[in-house]
């Protein structure tokens, strides 16, 4: 079994050298998730909130059902989403399968659910503060979930990298949409089950660790923007 | 001055609540309530704790529908913005003082085309100007509910309830609140505001209404109340003796 | 930031368009035919020669024959006989040609405990495998590796299967993840020689039973019917197959070397 020194090397190696195919499938990974993510915020952030503020029949059904869906395992995901964009399935007129497009699809699907939730629950927080004022200020629903997000936005950032580190971090439903084509749609996450496939775990670890700086440094800039937005907003 | 109201029709009730009451958690916490508030100036409910005092301003405000009884504006408050409410603790957004006043202006449905000009009158008026862009979660209480205030005031409301607005505030912040509050009413707004504070209601009022066990027990002119008090309850809560 | 998510996404949208499928050529293949690498060495001279770009999704056999009958592969490229023939015979693929072949063999941990070493062919080994009970990883996923071994079996007249799970393991992945398995609990397994010469981590896993004529393994090359699939890319892949099948594509898989040894061997019949 090769060590961990030897991964380490390798990550090193890969990095200092600037390996073009790193670039490619590093830029890849943040492109699809990042698109993924900022997606799943678009559909997620006003959900959540709708799900927090608003009253309507089934709004407990529906809140236990997002809740839910934030344990859909990925594989099962990639597995629907393939079923939809096959060419033999409703949607394979479109030909996305086996495109980026394909996977930033699927990583939505897997991500929304998590924004969708962490959102309910701060903006439920936010509305136990506000309730009052806003309803005596005669603000309708729209405007107290509007009011509510804007005021919640750091704790969403939060929220934000907790779905983008799921979408990052996957491989089943990405490997299935996607195929892992080189090149094409092979991503670091890929890439890493790939080479430990071939037999080559110091590479495929020396990989893991390059993925686990991208998510670092990721973080590290959200952490940053929402210090200097902190400041901005409260005591 | 700053105007902050058109003026209305002559000295009547701007609001009436009539035989209101209302049961919380198997009590009668307003109790055939009838309370009648004279347009223009300031009247102050006064009241031991349990009175009904605050309950009742939620119910002008509509935030509580009672059990039974009426809710009866004046035709004059027609809308939401009408009449506006300030709370005990300031709640104020996450943002700055100036966006919590856009804010406020922008829920409160003024045209777009006044935003602006509202905006500059609101900061004269509370003298806001120099902490405008301060985070408003980070000022002081009072300063924080001069905030409070001065937003209640942005739609040009007729009617202005207040819920007991200076008791977490030293001295001087009671004072500027009560500056604020006076400014208000010489402008045309009908002020409404719940106080233990027996020099507070001397200072302000014009009008006194004392509720005991969710009715009214005694209403009159502010400075006859505060010199002999008719009713048993009253004289007893103003000198200090426990009421039941 | 906002303008630059969007325009990030934007060109990701257009990329995804103009990367779905106008003129790339979608192969379904498996993993040991990629991990041996023979599609780098391939496909750019290939695309080289014709402009056509060439995609290879590489997955377990049956789920490639999957893939293809729901029309998402021009062509099919994999090596279980039996099953393309079926493929063909439902219609999916216009016919099925001999690519390639190689073979198979037999690894092990070097203290080879059912003593394979000294046995004559490949059933001889799997018998004393079976009688003592030594640890064996099987694909266990119907792939063509699969197939074959439980082919062996089946001439051995041994039925593993009541053993699954004791000496007899089924990982039901593919050829890579068997072997890092088979390296890791010291067992022994069938592999194509291709990917075992081309694996990274054999550990001092060595070939302990090879050259049995029943260890035969041949890859097939189809195309997928365009009465099947309407949307198929025909003319690409008749142009792909072509050139496998021809003087030059045949050269260029037999010139395909690693650690120095050929890993396939053209065997098309004329064209």
């Amino acid at each position: 079994m090769q060590g961990f020194g030897d991964a380490f090397a390798a990550a090193f190696g890969l990095i200092v050298g600037l390996d073009a195919d790193l670039v490619e499938i590093v830029g890849l990974s943040l492109a699809v998730t990042l698109s993924a993510t900022v997606l799943a915020c678009l559909i997620g952030f006003p959900l959540g909130a709708l799900l927090a503020v608003g009253r309507f029949p089934l709004r407990g059904a529906l809140t236990v059902l997002v809740n839910a869906l934030m344990g859909l395992p990925p594989v099962v995901v990639g597995l629907v989403v393939y079923l939809l964009l096959s060419r033999a399935g409703p949607m394979g007129a479109l030909g996305l399968l086996y495109t980026p497009t394909a996977m930033i699809i699927a990583q939505t699907i897997l991500v929304t659910p998590i924004i969708a939730a962490l959102t309910r629950q701060i903006v439920a927080d936010l509305d136990a503060e506000y309730h009052e004022t806003l309803r005596s200020m005669g603000a309708g629903a729209g405007a107290r979930m509007a009011t509510l997000l804007w005021d919640g936005r750091l704790a969403l950032m939060t929220a934000a990298l907790a779905g983008m580190g799921r979408a990052l971090a996957e491989v089943g439903a990405v490997m299935i949409v996607g195929g892992n084509i080189d090149h094409v749609t092979r991503v670091m996450t890929t890439a890493i089950a790939l080479e430990t496939s071939r037999g080559e775990l110091a590479l495929a670890l020396g990989l893991g660790i390059v993925l686990m700086i991208l998510s670092l440094a990721l973080n590290a800039l959200v952490m940053g923007a929402r210090v200097s937005a902190a400041r901005m907003a409260h005591a | 001055m700053l105007r902050l109201v058109a003026s209305g029709p002559g000295p009547e009730a701007v609001i009436r609540l009539e035989d209101v009451s209302l049961r919380r958690g198997g009590r009668r916490v307003l109790d055939g309530l009838n309370l009648a508030i004279p347009e223009g100036g300031i009247t102050a409910i006064m009241g031991p704790n349990g009175a009904g005092k605050s309950l009742s301003l939620r119910v002008m405000a509509r935030l509580i529908t009672p059990d039974s009884g009426s809710v009866q504006p004046a035709g004059t408050l027609s809308g939401p913005q009408d009449i506006a409410l300030v709370f005990q603790k300031p709640v104020l957004l996450r943002r700055s003082v100036r966006a919590n006043l856009r804010h406020a202006l922008g829920v409160y449905g003024v045209p777009r085309r006044q935003r602006r000009a509202r905006l500059g009158e609101l900061l004269d008026f509370g003298r806001l100007a120099a902490i405008a862009d301060a985070p408003a979660r980070a000022l002081s209480g009072g300063e924080q509910q001069r905030v409070a205030m001065v937003r209640a005031l942005a739609a040009r409301p007729r009617l202005l309830l207040l819920d007991e607005p200076t008791a977490s505030l030293d001295p001087q912040a009671t004072a500027a609140i009560e500056t604020l509050i006076l400014d208000a009413a010489h402008a045309g707004t009908t002020i409404v505001i719940v106080t233990h504070d027996r020099g507070q209601a001397g200072r302000l009022a014009d009008h006194i209404r004392f509720l005991h066990k969710g009715a009214l027990v005694e209403a009159a002119p502010a400075a006859q109340f505060l010199l002999a008090q008719k009713s048993p309850e009253a004289q007893a809560y103003l000198a200090g003796r426990l009421l039941l | 930031m906002h303008r630059t998510i969007l325009s990030l996404f934007a060109a990701l949208a257009m990329t995804g368009e103009a990367l779905a499928g106008d003129d790339a050529l979608i192969v379904q293949s498996t993993t040991s035919t990629r991990n041996s690498g023979l599609y780098d060495a391939l496909l750019p001279v290939f695309t080289a020669k014709t402009g056509i770009e060439v995609r290879v999704v590489a997955v377990g056999t049956g789920q490639a024959l999957r893939n293809a009958r729901n029309c998402d592969g021009d062509v099919l490229l994999v090596h279980a006989k039996a099953a393309e023939e079926a493929f063909v015979a439902e219609g999916y693929g216009i016919s099925r040609a001999d690519l390639m072949y190689n073979d198979f063999v037999l690894v092990g941990p070097p203290d080879d405990p059912a003593k394979v070493a000294g046995t004559e062919g490949i059933e001889a080994a799997l018998a004393a495998i079976a009688e003592a009970r030594a640890p064996f990883v099987s694909r266990g996923d119907d792939s063509g590796t699969h197939k074959k071994e439980r082919a062996l079996w089946g001439e051995t007249g041994i039925d593993p299967d009541g053993d699954s799970g004791r000496w007899y393991r089924e990982t039901g992945s593919g050829m890579g993840a068997t072997l890092n398995i088979a390296t890791g609990m010291g067992a022994y397994t069938l592999t194509d020689r291709a990917t075992w010469i081309a694996f990274g981590n054999k550990g001092d896993h060595r070939i302990l039973s090879e050259g049995d004529v029943a260890l035969f393994n041949q890859y097939g090359v189809i195309a997928v019917n365009p009465e099947a699939c309407p949307d198929v890319e025909a003319k690409a892949a008749q142009t792909f197959i072509g050139w496998l099948l021809s003087e030059a594509g045949q050269a260029a898989i037999a010139a395909y070397r690693r650690e120095g040894q050929q890993l396939f061997f053209p065997n098309a019949s004329g064209g």
